[in-house]
């Protein structure tokens, strides 16, 4: 669905003689070279600690916004949503819906809030009033895990692509791809820190909107700028306009239908990497202008998926889309290659891997932060590091998980990666989004609610994935030949979610601690930014 | 050790710098400037969340209602759909005119006043 077997399309490709190596690496060292002066310029202020985790809180509300739209619209978003789009019709439009309704729950209840109580991470936020150390080790793990399963499906799916990009198609070369996109991702973060890897950001999301508008205009154009006549195109091909091909089979798909679409609307407000960067600007209102422009620009892109979607329907065919052996995710090189021929081929395909090193390169930081400010400075040595060892520890921890990243994507590559999207989406809703909003809003809440829930929420969702369809008894699991399924919807949020906030409440009742003094002081900092403001800017 | 910290935690005397912010806390201000936030944050979120939901629940229950075309291939399903956008935007832009006007100005007074007297 979202990245299946990039690897395949680039065998597609290659049999359907569409791309030009040479231009492709043209295009794509362009990219490289444009990015790595913008981190290089970075590199001269990334010494503080503040500098690597949050460019010292110094961006405006407006670069913050591209910068959070790079973050958030990856290959998922990009190749996935057209091709869910192009294969099964209205029911692909759900991803675009979820993922942007999302984001009234990040504008609203979390994004100002939290740039108010927290400066580097968000176990900042949940452990402000609470025991420190069990919660930064909580909150850190819970970071991590989520990061983990999100940086494995961008790496394979940067494989693919760049092997697509690059014309390579034998499984050690394609490692050695990996290899190298894994590399040049650790250089990003380790030279540039946030700066560099927020400026990574703010160019690839105008490369990947400029390129999505650019395509839907001309889309559009073929048909006399009549949408009624695409979309009627689109459903001849196959393409349904009526919800239901997918998700209607029956009452279990139905199900699924609905847990996906809580998973999407409630994932978005606990990903650590979209929650970091509200750290990057100086103040509340800052990070509110920089959500709206977010929403702006997201909510743009979503629209335009719309059109490329039922464009690759209409103008490629859902069959040779689905027969390219990448299928749903070859949708939209395949449209651009039927558009433009070999350089907007050549143009796309870059965008898309632009699309996932800027992805990888903020979760890579984000990662790298959380484990070297709460589990190194503030677990082990109880917040009071030896000088300048913290951004030691966090460029260790990059390029460690960067490695990690690069093994991780070798091994998924050619899996069923759209699993990882979404099991990442899931513990982010889960382990995490219970735990922010109880923070902020609940004065009661306290040490062992916030434990309950983010471990419970993490043992029930990875659970419950281990034994979905999603991984065993189904043609599209991963391991398709052997079933140890019981659980029968392929994404758990419906059961996870709530599961996880109820644990919050019974285990915050059940416990003696009452920490209402400290949750003054996070109420009134909270809505002030009493305390916060500018502060960031000191260190 | 949780125990013993559990119990500590508990039934502590508040410090000064605690003791002040429980102060600005039970300010009237500053119970206006909760008020405001919370009655304006919390209804409009749930109403997104329940406009989202509905339009999840037709797209599955209501197929019928949803395939019915409105002009040309324009069926109910698609308008729907793009009305969750347009109220993604309506909700995004009243609330940062709401904020503008209403939250912005009480809370920096409260600010000021804190910092005039050290506590921030």
């Amino acid at each position: 669905m979202i990245a299946t077997s990039l690897p395949s399309l680039a065998r597609a490709a290659e049999a359907e003689q569409v791309g030009n190596t040479t231009l492709n690496i043209a295009i794509f060292s362009a990219f490289v070279v444009l990015t790595l002066v913008f981190v290089i310029r970075a590199s001269r202020t990334n010494k503080s600690t503040s500098q690597m985790y949050t460019a010292g809180a110094s961006f405006t509300g407006r670069q913050n916004g591209f910068a959070i739209s790079g973050d958030y619209l990856s290959a998922a978003s990009f190749l996935g949503i057209a091709g869910a789009i192009a294969l099964t019709g209205y029911d692909g439009f759900l991803y675009s819906i979820g993922f942007l309704v999302a984001w009234v729950i990040a504008l609203l209840l979390v994004a100002e809030l939290l740039r108010n109580t927290g400066r580097f991470t968000m176990a900042d936020v949940l452990s402000f009033r609470m025991q420190e150390r069990p919660v930064r080790t909580a909150a850190a793990v819970s970071t991590l895990v989520v990061s983990f399963f999100y940086l494995l499906a961008q790496m394979a799916g940067a494989g693919g692509l760049v092997a697509l990009l690059l014309n390579i198609n034998d499984s050690f070369g394609q490692a050695l791809v990996i290899a190298g996109v894994g590399a040049l991702m650790i250089v990003y973060v380790l030279v540039g820190g946030m700066k560099g890897t927020t400026y990574v950001q703010i160019i690839k999301a105008i490369l990947l909107i400029g390129a999505a508008l650019l395509m839907t205009v001309w889309v559009l154009a073929q048909y006399g700028f009549n949408f009624s006549d695409l979309l009627g195109d689109g459903a001849a091909a196959g393409a349904a306009l009526e919800p239901g091909k997918k998700y209607g089979l029956d009452g279990v798909t139905k199900i699924d239908f609905i847990s996906l679409s809580v998973a999407l609307v409630l994932g978005t407000a606990g990903l650590p990497h979209i929650l970091m960067r509200f750290y990057t600007v100086p103040t509340a209102k800052e990070a509110r202008k920089s959500v709206v422009w977010a929403i702006w620009l997201i909510g743009l892109f979503y629209l335009f998926t719309l059109t490329l979607g039922y464009g690759a329907a209409a103008l490629v065919g859902p069959e040779r889309i689905a027969a390219a052996p990448g299928a749903a995710n070859s949708a939209a090189p395949l449209l651009a290659y039927e558009l433009g021929g070999t350089l907007l081929l050549g143009i796309v395909s870059a965008v898309a891997f632009a699309t996932i090193l800027a992805v990888v390169a903020g979760l890579t930081i984000t990662a790298s932060a959380s484990f070297a400010h709460d589990i190194y400075t503030n677990v082990i040595h109880r917040g009071k590091a030896p000088d300048g060892q913290e951004v030691k520890v966090a460029r260790i921890a990059a390029i460690v998980i960067g490695i990690v990243a690069i093994f991780g994507g070798i091994a998924a590559n050619g899996q069923n990666i759209a699993f990882l999207v979404a099991l990442a989406f899931a513990v982010a809703a889960s382990a995490n989004l219970p735990t922010i909003l109880y923070s902020l809003f609940w004065k009661r809440f306290n040490t062992r609610g916030c434990l309950w829930s983010i471990y419970g929420g993490l043992i029930i969702t990875v659970g419950l994935i281990v034994f979905s369809p999603a991984v065993s008894g189904s043609e599209t699991a991963m391991f398709p030949d052997q079933d140890w399924s019981w659980f029968p919807l392929a994404n758990p949020g419906l059961v996870s979610i709530p599961a996880s906030f109820l644990l919050g409440i019974i285990g915050t009742l059940t416990s003696k601690e009452h920490l209402e003094i400290k949750a003054a002081e996070m109420e009134v900092r909270a809505l002030t930014g009493a305390g916060a403001e500018g502060k960031a800017l000191d260190h | 050790m949780s125990k013993s910290t559990e119990s500590d935690s508990a039934s502590p005397a508040p410090t000064e710098r605690e003791a002040a912010y429980i102060a600005v806390l039970a300010s009237p201000e500053f119970q206006e400037l909760k008020r405001k936030h919370r009655n304006w944050v919390l209804p409009a979120t749930g109403a997104a969340l329940v406009f989202y939901f509905v339009y999840v629940l037709a797209s599955t229950y209501a197929v019928d209602f949803m395939s019915e075309k409105l002009f040309g291939n324009i069926n109910v399903g698609l308008v729907f759909g793009l009305l969750q956008f347009v109220a993604t935007f309506v909700v995004t832009m009243a609330y940062v005119r709401y904020a503008d006007r209403e939250l912005d100005p009480r809370s920096a007074k409260i600010r000021d006043e804190m910092e005039a007297e050290g506590l921030a």
